[in-house]
């Protein structure tokens, strides 16, 4: 890749971070859901109690976390809808720079945000009492950075296929929320019924909540290598996508 | 060379209207080529195909020698854009607007800083480059927009209407600037206008769109020459002598007296107002006033499109200009 690309990915990442800390009800927002979902759930339930000395806060914050982190990059790739609203997407279209180029850069801003995010709800959980392995933050990095590039492409591909706000609402409850329940993030994979284990290992971030809970809290339902293939795929896959459909999409 | 070709280049949005149709073109390395139509005529749905943010229905285009189709990562590093619509980001300050441009353009860092000062000295943004554009006026916005697309220096630069709704002075230094960059970098410019004389002093060559055809492809001067002649208004204190004499000469179509003073209709109006002046002389005639009137770019559109600029938009107009195109069939 030349230098002019990665002057591009820079450019589309610095624009992302500024127009991030610009806007800060956005900041409030987004610490403030995982926050209370950890809060209500983690007490709510606290009563259950898994094998060994966890806590039902102890499961829920890779969950939550893994939420957080989709929730934010999904919002960076979809936020593409306003920047074709305000004109701006046009001149990013016709910059010379690849499509691949555009879907890295403007990934890789929205996966910053995330996994910062990400760290905060880390924190936050450990406030409210989450017994976290330390050793398994540096790690958890990565697949959070996964998770980002999975979800901010995803946003992406939504984006260039909707008007406006109206229809991303529509996709967040049909697509999103039973992508994030399904996940394992609530609930473990090991006690539910049959069908829904099946279903449950469809959803790639099965995988990712997965990986993420086995890391941060030494408990994996599933083999590590699996969750980190099944993770890894999915986010080069949507990403290649995103600039298969870029480079096709009359989007302006 | 041609730095932009188009055969056959059509475009119909969902399945339905006809934006473009079957437009031919070819514009010269170098040259200021001015596309001129009314609102709806397909303009803007050329350059967006030329640019490649859309894809032609039909036909074929190359700039830069690049299929705007197959080659179109090759047609973007060789072209520069101002929209008509806005396209700034408006959480950043201008100076990050043209900062961005810069840095997807490849500036390379000295080039970056300077270009950046150039251009915001142009449209005189100096002192606002700092302020989020959210805060600009629309004249400063487009000012800006105008300041990011001449910041590169493409082979080929795109301007569609650009400045629309600026106030004079900006606009006579922007027309200046263009032409210098032409001049000088040899940019081959494809401008759209509904301002006849941006298009008259802009352009080496005009066409004139109207509901996705071009009608006519010509020279300034020669498009005004095919509309007709020039008219000599003479006033003097006695219009039947000089009108008589006037009809001996082979240089003079027609002398007809109008609203209490002489037209005379030649080719050339210019070279023909002295020898106005010196045969009423020499029959003792004594002229009050004279003035010369060229048909100017406006009767050209107004000749090929049935419709004036002003008349655009009101369905008075409309019914105008249709009453007007039957009676020419
Ligand atoms: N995205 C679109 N979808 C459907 N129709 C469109 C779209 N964009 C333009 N059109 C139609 O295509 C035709 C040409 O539009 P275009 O914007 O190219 O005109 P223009 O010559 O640039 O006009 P103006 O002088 O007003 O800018 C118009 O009839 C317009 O309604
Ligand atoms: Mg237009």
């Amino acid at each position: 890749m030349s230098s002019a690309n990665f002057q591009a990915i820079y450019v589309l990442w610095l624009r992302q971070i500024k127009r991030f800390f610009r806007a800060r009800s956005r900041l409030v927002a987004n610490l403030v859901q995982p926050f209370f979902f950890l809060m209500f759930f983690g007490f709510g339930f606290g009563f259950i109690r898994f094998e060994g000395s966890l806590n039902y806060i102890d499961f829920l914050a890779p969950g939550i976390i893994t939420m957080s982190v989709v929730f934010s990059s999904m919002f960076a790739g979809v936020s593409v809808i306003w920047d074709r609203q305000f004109g701006f997407l046009k001149e990013v279209l016709v910059a010379p720079v690849s499509r691949l180029t555009i879907v890295i850069g403007q990934t890789l801003g929205g996966s910053t945000l995330a996994i910062v995010q990400g760290l905060t709800v880390l924190g936050i959980s450990m406030l409210l009492g989450a017994k976290i392995n330390l050793w398994g933050i540096i790690p958890a990095l990565i697949f959070m950075a996964l998770i980002a590039f999975f979800a901010v492409s995803m946003g992406l591909i939504i984006a260039s296929r909707l008007e406006d706000f109206q229809g991303f609402q529509l996709i967040m409850n049909l697509l999103i929320f039973p992508l994030i329940f399904l996940s394992s993030a609530f609930f473990p994979i090991e006690t539910v019924p049959d069908v829904m284990k099946i279903v449950m290992l469809c959803d790639p971030l099965t995988y990712a909540v997965d990986g993420l809970r086995g890391l941060l809290i030494g408990s994996f339902a599933l083999p590590m290598y699996l969750d980190f293939i099944v993770v890894v795929t999915f986010s080069a896959a949507l990403m290649l996508i995103g600039a298969f459909v870029y480079s096709r999409c009359e989007c302006v | 060379m041609a730095a932009i070709i188009a055969k056959g280049l059509t475009k119909i949005y969902d399945n339905t209207i006809v934006a473009v149709d079957h437009v031919d073109l070819e514009v010269k390395e170098g040259e200021i080529f001015g596309f001129l139509g009314p609102n709806g005529a397909g303009k803007t749905t050329i350059i967006r195909m030329l640019s490649t943010l859309i894809k032609p229905t039909e036909g074929y285009a190359h700039v830069c020698d690049h299929d705007v189709v197959r080659e179109p990562d090759e047609v973007r590093r060789c072209i520069g854009i101002v929209f008509q619509d806005p396209a700034l980001d408006d959480q950043l300050t201008g100076k990050e607007n043209l900062d961005f441009h810069a840095r997807i353009y490849g500036l390379s860092r000295n080039e970056r800083e300077k270009r950046i000062m150039e251009v915001l000295k142009l449209v005189r943004l100096e002192d606002k480059a700092d302020e989020l554009v959210k805060n600009y006026s629309g004249g400063m916005r487009r000012r800006l927009e105008i300041a990011r697309g001449l910041m590169h220096y493409p082979k080929a630069l795109f301007l569609d209407e650009p400045t629309l709704g600026l106030d004079v002075q900006t606009r006579r230094a922007i027309w200046d600037y263009i032409l210098n960059l032409n001049k000088s970098k040899g940019i081959t410019i494809f401008l759209t206008t509904h301002y006849m004389e941006e298009a008259e002093y802009l352009s080496d060559r005009i066409a004139i769109i109207d509901q996705g055809r071009i009608v006519v492809t010509d020279t300034p001067a020669h498009l005004r020459s095919l509309v007709g002649t020039d008219v000599i208004t003479v006033g003097c204190n006695d219009h039947q002598r000089l009108k008589t004499e006037l009809e001996k000469k082979d240089w003079v179509e027609k002398v007809s007296p109008h609203n209490g003073s002489l037209e005379v209709y030649v080719k050339g109006g210019e070279g023909k107002i002295a020898a106005v002046v010196k045969i009423a002389e020499d029959i003792d005639v004594n002229i009050e006033s004279i003035n010369l009137r060229r048909p100017n770019l406006e009767d050209v559109y107004l000749h090929y499109t049935g419709r004036s600029i002003r008349e655009e938009g009101n369905a008075d107009g409309r019914m105008k200009m249709m009453a007007r195109r039957r009676m020419r069939r």
